[in-house]
């Protein structure tokens, strides 16, 4: 039996890894992977609990995560092709007239 | 046993995930995306969470990653577009953000008093298809009606967003 901690460190690992990609990546497609990677790391976080407390709550949330992920992947998506069909490039630094 | 799977398999989980933020090239960056997902669902399946596992594999590494791959080979993207992959100017706050994250993650995990695993006595159904039907269909019902609601508004996003003229 693997300890409910060494899965909350390799979730918290892995959001920490998300978290470094949406900070510092330039590529926008690249931002929404790691936006991707932190939902999964949340996802990782619930199973983890719901197998500790024997309750099937967190099996139902991580269901909703993946909705909600599912949704934010076709409109983000959308948007970047919007964005693309303007800009000509996924670079986040060319889109600065909303910057101060 | 079980141990020696968890640590490989949440070791290639993170590997992958560092190198899904560190690629330059996005298809390598949905490659190994994938691979983390398909460690994660190895991790569900032995946290006993059969169904959310398939769920995993057939939404995430199937649907989504699909959806990702679609849009790069349709934006086309030239090696000049992706730029310099790594904002340097933002590289030290990232750091001091990721260590202040983990530290403190680490801290909270250590310092909770988490109760050990109920272990043998978990239902026969828990995790399997009936068990999460059943609490989806009685008990989260309403929120389960409520995910319809936003898939719809997230269809019709997508296509107003898509469209040719804004």
């Amino acid at each position: 039996m693997v300890p409910l901690e060494y899965y909350l460190v390799v979730a918290g690992i892995i959001f920490t890894i998300g978290m470094i990609g949406v900070i510092v990546a330039r590529n926008i497609i690249i931002i929404f992977m790691a936006i991707e990677l932190m939902l999964n790391a949340a996802n990782l976080a619930m199973i983890a609990f719901s197998r500790n407390l024997g309750s099937m709550g967190g099996h139902v949330m991580v269901f909703m995560i993946m909705t909600v992920a599912a949704a934010e992947a076709a409109v983000g998506l959308s948007i970047i092709i919007a964005l693309f069909r303007n800009r000509d490039s996924a670079n986040i630094d060319e889109v600065n007239l909303m910057k101060w | 046993m079980e141990l020696a799977i968890f640590i490989l398999t949440s070791l290639v989980a993170i590997v992958a995930a560092l190198l899904v933020i560190l690629q330059r090239n996005p298809i390598a960056s949905v490659m190994y995306l994938m691979t983390t997902f398909v460690a994660q669902a190895i991790l569900f399946i032995q946290l006993r969470a059969a169904f959310i596992a398939i769920l995993q594999v057939i939404v995430y590494a199937g649907a989504i990653m699909v959806l990702f791959l679609f849009v790069i080979m349709l934006l086309n993207l030239r090696r000049e577009d992706f730029g310099k992959d790594i904002k340097l100017k933002y590289k030290p706050l990232a750091v001091a953000f990721a260590v202040v994250l983990l530290i403190e993650t680490l801290v909270v995990i250590n310092a909770s008093m988490i109760p050990a695993l109920p272990g043998a006595n978990l239902p026969a159904t828990f995790g399997s298809v009936q068990g999460v039907g059943k609490e989806l269909f009685t008990t989260y019902l309403y929120p389960f009606e409520l995910t319809s609601v936003l898939l719809i508004v997230a269809i019709l996003g997508a296509v107003v967003m898509a469209k040719k003229k804004l």
